[in-house]
């Protein structure tokens, strides 16, 4: 298979135009204006659209409007432009409005710093938005993974009309790697995906057909009470079926890591050189951080395991919490963590590790 | 027998939820009727704002999306760019067009998106209560301006059709009424010509619409009427701003 050289947010977009993806809106932002410069140049190649929004709130609800026309649609910004985007996210996770968002997270609230870190955990798999909703947050940690991960986020946003979030962060988004792109859907192909939406899409039915109709609230309680029960039935689903993880050695772990994204990446750096001097470390690294994997932690000996140690780029620890729900007190846990947009440096984990498995941690 | 006059079969029949005197429906009747003369009910789709126009939810035949409040114009054009043979309006209460909305329906006029905007100008904010609107009169009472608009504190009424007229893209801009029958006439050209630039892919077209609330501005359905015409139009004065 060719491999080509590209640039996270290059890939991310070129991997969502090939998945069919014709319509892009978004707001200048650090550190993934490679994604709309990407997007201008590419989407009129293929007869789509770009727009350049006046804001995030504008552009993210522009998505919402091409997504109830039945376009695969997306957005992109990092933390401050996404808590503006939780407007429109929230509504198409209310109004069932496919749409798939990309968030390379930067450095502490407010503004914060522009460089790589994971202070949205929170935000990303607990409040996008107001109305307890909840979207598979898929969270890759390499340019290749970014791009196959996008181009089935589209899949997944349009089988669940629900929001699809790719959660990356400054190091993804402006790493370069060699990948190997996936296949380009055709015209047609393209064409079929939105006629397969006509039924429910806003493109103007006529008074024999039944309407379009896009609705992100209701008049009844029962009415929102019974699409909140719906909506929590397909949320337990993806708990039993779209959990995406990878394990190692967890059968013979005394220490577990726990990791995502740019800092798994790291870990597992450091994992591999704990290995060679011999000790038994394991990890767990959620690809998907929305639904959890819970399930993985069940497979943990903890006759053996003496501490899971959680591995963020956030200060405070976020990920922690699913951690623990996991983990039920079967075992302590402990952190490793920066914050602010600096990187966990392997030795830092590494260190940390020795110190834990001298004995360091009562069980 | 001749039927001299039906309804519109764009309201399919449920009840229309507006208080009495309301101008609402006349304008959701013009509307549908329009879309019925130019035979494009069956591929139009209508971006609701949130207000009081969301009662018509559930009473027209066409297709419709609800914005979040102030987006309908964003919406508009993320779904006319991606379906240039849907016909694509937008129906906003002042609260929603020219307050919390009032970037995206700028944004809008001045990329020249070729949409067609029905702005609904009640100078209240009408679904929740009676707040102060950005096109509240001065001097005029509202639930949170309890002695009157006060220029001192809270600036004066926004013009919008002025606003958009300083831009270079749109291409129709006509302020109407619906206080009496002649007025309804024009409000109904108007609308027939903001949905024919679409058609004929001229670009933003919108047609303010200056109505009366009478819950809200705690006159009777006539009194409204009354209201509207001395002070009202006064400050909103009617007629074409453009038309290119
Ligand atoms: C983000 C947001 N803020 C506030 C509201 C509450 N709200 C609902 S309708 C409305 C005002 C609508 O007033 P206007 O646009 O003038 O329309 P009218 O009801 O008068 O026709 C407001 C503030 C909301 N739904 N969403």
């Amino acid at each position: 298979m060719k491999k080509v050289f590209m640039k996270g947010c290059e890939a991310i977009a070129e991997a969502a135009v090939r998945a069919g993806a014709r319509f892009y809106a978004g707001y200048p932002i650090t550190p993934q204006n490679e994604i709309p410069e990407y997007m201008s140049r590419r989407m009129p190649q293929v007869g789509g659209v770009f727009l350049q929004g006046e804001s995030e709130i504008a552009s993210v609800t522009m998505v919402y409007g091409a997504g109830a026309g039945g376009t695969r649609a997306m957005t992109s910004s990092s933390s401050v432009g996404i808590s503006l985007k939780s407007e429109g996210i929230s509504y198409c996770a209310g109004a069932r409005v496919p749409m798939v968002y990309v968030n390379m997270q930067r450095g502490g609230p407010g503004v914060g710093t522009i460089q790589a870190a994971q202070q949205d955990y929170f935000q990303a798999t607990r409040a996008s938005g107001n109305g307890g909703f909840k979207m598979i947050v898929l969270a890759p940690a390499t340019v290749q993974e970014a791009v196959d991960m996008t181009y089935r986020a589209f899949d997944l946003a349009e089988r669940d009309r629900n929001p699809v979030l790719i959660l990356g962060d400054g190091v993804l988004g402006t790493i370069m790697e060699p990948v190997v792109l996936p296949e380009m859907k055709s015209d047609e192909e393209v064409a079929a995906l939105k006629q397969k939406n006509r039924d429910w899409a806003i493109v103007g039915h006529s008074r024999e057909e039944k309407r379009g109709f896009i609705d992100p609230g209701y008049w009844s309680t029962d009415m929102q009470e019974a699409h909140c029960v719906s909506l929590n039935e397909m949320y337990e689903r993806w708990q039993r079926e779209d959990v995406q993880v990878e394990e190692l050695y967890l059968e013979d772990a005394e220490l577990v890591f726990v990791a995502y994204g740019t800092s798994a990446r790291i870990a597992k750096s450091a994992l591999k050189l704990l290995r060679a001097e011999g000790h038994r470390v394991g990890m767990i690294r959620p690809l998907t951080v929305s639904p959890f994997p819970a399930a993985s932690f069940d497979k943990i000996d903890y006759a053996r395991c003496k501490c899971v140690l959680d591995i963020e780029m956030s200060i405070p620890a976020q990920m922690i919490y699913d951690v623990e729900l996991a983990l039920r007190e079967r075992c302590a846990v402990e952190t490793c963590l920066r914050s602010g947009g600096n990187l966990i440096e392997r030795d830092d984990v590494v260190k940390k590790a020795h110190e834990i498995l001298k004995g360091g941690v009562e069980r | 027998m001749n039927a001299v006059y039906t309804r519109t079969k764009t309201l399919n029949g449920n009840l229309l939820g507006f208080c009495p005197g309301c101008m609402h429906g006349t304008v959701f009747k013009l509307i549908g009727e329009v879309l019925e003369e130019l035979n494009i009910d069956g591929r139009t789709a209508c971006i609701l704002g949130i207000g009081c126009c969301g009662l018509a939810q559930e009473v027209v035949s066409y297709d419709l999306a609800t914005a979040p409040h102030g987006r309908a114009c964003a919406v508009a054009s993320g779904l006319k760019r991606s379906n240039p043979d849907t016909v694509v309006f937008t129906y906003q209460g002042d609260g929603d067009l020219a307050s919390i909305g009032l970037a995206e329906t700028l944004h809008a006029a001045n990329r020249g998106e070729n949409i067609t905007t029905i702005f609904i100008n009640n100078g209240i904010y009408g679904m929740t209560g009676g707040q102060m609107a950005p096109t509240t009169l001065v001097g005029m009472k509202a639930t949170t301006a309890p002695d009157g608009r006060d220029p001192g504190l809270h600036g004066y009424p926004l013009h919008m059709c002025e606003i958009l007229n300083q831009l270079t893209a749109p291409v129709y801009l006509e302020r109407v009424s619906c206080n009496n029958p002649a007025n309804v006439r024009k409000t109904k050209n108007a609308i027939r010509k903001a949905f024919q630039n679409q058609l004929d892919g001229k670009g933003y077209s919108m047609v303010e619409v200056v109505t009366s609330c009478p819950t809200n501005w705690g006159l009777s359905p006539e009194k409204s009427l009354q209201f509207l015409e001395d002070n009202m139009l006064r400050e909103f004065p009617l007629g074409v701003l453009r038309d290119r």
